[in-house]
């Protein structure tokens, strides 16, 4: 018995396993591609030493739709939808940098209404975009209530998206040239109200969990990433940012009018889970700070460009005009036809770096669109990012991701 | 610049910068639409990525993309975008490869692009020479071919379900009730590349024949021989519109209604009156009803 309390005690080595005890090996997991906290599709073989991470191999695919094959296949405008079906929590950002890659092979200029409605309703995005996000992280480290009230926020996001383009989700609302149409004049002002009243509740659902003990517990010091390994692994957006490093495409590299925005770019002290959640809730006040500033800024003038081999013109004007009905017929069968050449360009989704390689041959369909996914560095790295944690924390860490597997699959 | 696209750092200088650097590496490279491309010799692309991240600054992998052109000898082209996260600026590498010949791999360079180079492998069958872990990515477990290649069709070949009987899913050539649509929207005056159907025709010129075809007597036209006299002869009889009043066959009649009218307004002989009634009187039909207005009939006829 003397002997056993030492081993205990950790004062003597353990003897070796007794007769008929098996040797305790690593096991192998499946997590997904159906569990709640995986955020979709997502298959990870886990292999485990007791409760701790020893390696990851996501599976990814299992999405898989082939989009940009089909997108081979249809005219410019025609594929255009498919943006919105990638990442379906933000899908107004997929389309931004389809549209620009476009715009920038026809060299096309932007009515400057357009723009400012482009940047408002693309931060409208990232709000809408970190409401799901910041909900179902706090829920998967264990946290309801406020899932629920930035719910709330969310179902206003999509009302409003609903209002400018028709459709809640899936709005098509980015087009070469402009948007589809324009607002009336109570959504802009319905906007400017919504954004005096939804930081209330906003930050009443943030104050339960900023400071929260056991939400901090969940991610405080939980996969730390250095800056050297962000830019090796790829990252981009709130993850590079959480990283410490002050990179936003909006700010570096600016399009349509983001140049003429105030707003700070948050960054992360450590590199855990906590930074990146943390990056995001401030994110979302830096969204409705733009917010404002585009309603205050926002010029009257046509919301689309005038070019009309490119920009269909609208239907009372068809109605009128012979040469407006052969523009509207051709813009919708044949479609406009762009110029040869290849063309990156990313913008800053609320998840990341999301960027459209653009190869034209010249016809009314691309040779080739590339579609850079943020989500598929982040989760590559959730190997390095996992290993020595505990299982649990493997949805904390997936939650900060903020992966979406239409964007990651394709 | 008219476009709204992104705006990165300028492109002065950068390309002769690089090449300079790089040295024998650059095949070629070019700028266009503001962003730089340079065409890398394949086996060169790993250092020249290496000495582009170490000494220019060039931090991140943002991308690997795959691009099939079929006609080229090396029908693949791999392109690497990089980004300068200090310098703020892009520029793209490529490389060219076809089918056998592996591209030597840049995972020890950048982790990131154990995933990128997995993709293309998995969908155009580019080899990298290196990668450790080079498995399909996207694709199913088991799948066979490379989707994204231009000869891989959009449908693909084979259908997956879920079989009751067998209790498992089970894969199947494709069937589609229809075929995928794709519309010709080329226009032979804007560039069609293709020649349009008959038109292949005219470059050829006249067909060859062995004795030229003449028509100088009747039996080399391939004529007949001249209808008889009695054909040509003019038979006017029992033609409506030569006959006099009295005739023999009244005109077709449309409508019991509408001709009731007609003849009381013709002013027409008995006889013809009466051969109407007889012709009208078909099968089923009440000679009271024959007296009915003709706007009334197709009502009744609904109800």
């Amino acid at each position: 018995m003397a002997d056993y309390l030492e081993e205990t005690l950790g004062l003597e080595d353990a003897v070796d396993p007794t007769v008929g005890d098996t040797e305790i090996q690593n096991y192998t997991i499946n997590f997904g591609p159906q569990h709640p906290a995986a955020h979709g599709v997502l298959r990870m073989v886990m292999e485990l030493d007791g409760e701790i991470i020893e390696r990851i191999d996501p599976h990814i695919g299992l999405l898989h739709r082939g989009t940009e094959k089909l997108i081979e296949y249809k005219t410019y405008l025609q594929a255009l939808p498919y943006f919105d079906r990638l990442d379906y929590c933000s899908p107004l950002a997929q389309e931004y940098s389809y549209v620009l890659a476009i715009e920038k092979l026809l060299d096309l200029e932007v009515p400057i209404r357009a723009q400012y409605l482009r940047v408002l309703f693309a931060e409208l995005t990232r709000i809408c975009n970190h409401m799901l996000n910041i909900g179902a992280h706090v829920m998967d480290v264990g946290a309801m209530t406020p899932n629920l009230w930035v719910f709330e926020i969310r179902e206003d996001c999509l009302n409003f998206f609903e209002r400018a383009s028709g459709a809640r989700m899936h709005s098509a609302y980015f087009r070469p040239g402009g948007v589809h149409q324009d607002v009336p004049l109570k959504l802009l002002t319905d906007l400017a109200d919504w954004l005096d009243t939804f930081p209330k509740l906003f930050e009443d659902a943030m104050s339960l969990v900023t400071g929260n003990r056991i939400f901090k517990q969940r991610n405080v010091d939980i996969a730390v990433v250095s800056k050297d390994d962000a830019v090796k692994w790829g990252f981009s957006g709130p993850m590079i940012r959480g990283s410490g490093i002050a990179w936003d495409l909006r700010k570096s590299q600016p399009y349509d009018v983001y140049e003429r925005m105030e707003f700070d770019v948050p960054v992360g002290t450590k590199g855990d889970c906590y930074d990146r959640f943390m990056v995001r809730v401030e994110e979302v006040r830096q969204s409705a700070r733009i917010m404002r500033q585009c309603l205050n800024n926002m010029p009257e003038g046509p919301i689309a460009s005038s070019d009309r081999k490119i920009v269909p013109p609208k239907r009372g004007e068809m109605k009128q005009s012979m040469e407006a009905l052969i523009h509207h017929f051709k813009l919708y069968t044949e479609g406009f036809h762009v110029p040869a050449g290849e063309v990156y360009v990313a913008t800053e989704s609320p998840k990341g770096e999301f960027g459209v390689y653009l190869v034209s041959d010249g016809s009314n369909k691309p040779y080739r669109c590339k579609i850079r996914p943020t989500a598929f560095s982040h989760l590559q790295a959730m190997d390095f990012m996992c290993k020595g944690h505990m299982l649990p924390d493997a949805t904390a860490i997936l939650g900060a991701i903020d992966v979406v597997f239409g964007e990651c699959d394709r | 610049m008219a476009n709204s696209a992104p705006k990165i750092a300028s492109n002065d200088g950068v390309i002769a910068m690089l090449s300079k650097s790089l040295g024998t590496m650059v095949v070629d490279s070019f700028e266009a639409y503001d962003e730089i491309s340079l065409i890398v010799n394949r086996a060169d692309i790993a250092d020249a990525l290496e000495l582009l991240r170490s000494q220019h600054d060039y931090q991140q992998l943002v991308e690997i993309a795959g691009v099939d052109y079929p006609d080229r000898a090396e029908r693949f082209e791999i392109c690497y975008h990089l980004l300068s996260l200090t310098k703020n600026h892009r520029i793209r590498i490529k490389v060219s490869t076809d089918e056998d010949t592996p591209v030597p791999t840049v995972t020890h360079i950048w982790p990131v692009a154990g995933w990128l180079e997995r993709e293309v492998y998995d969908m155009y069958g580019v080899l990298f020479a290196g990668n450790p872990d080079l498995r399909r990515i996207l694709t199913d477990y088991g799948f066979r071919g490379h989707p994204f290649r231009k000869d891989f069709p959009l449908t693909g070949y084979v259908e997956m379900r879920y079989s009751e009987e067998q209790k498992r899913v089970v894969y199947e050539p494709v069937k589609l009730a229809q075929d995928f649509r794709n519309f010709d929207f080329m226009s032979p005056w804007e560039g069609a590349d293709y020649i349009l159907p008959g038109d292949e025709k005219a470059d050829r010129g006249p067909p060859h024949v062995d004795k030229p075809k003449t028509t100088d007597s009747p039996s080399e036209t391939g004529a007949g021989k001249k209808t008889d006299k009695a054909a040509a002869k003019h038979e006017s009889d029992g033609s409506p519109a030569q006959e006099d009043s009295n005739a023999k066959t009244p005109a077709p009649e449309r409508t019991k209604g509408g001709n009731a009218k007609q003849g009381a307004g013709a002013n027409k002989p008995k006889t013809t009156k009466a051969k109407v009634s007889k012709s009208a009187a078909q099968p089923g039909t009440k000679p009271s009803a024959r007296k009915k207005p003709a706007a009334k009939k197709p009502m009744r006829d609904k109800s």
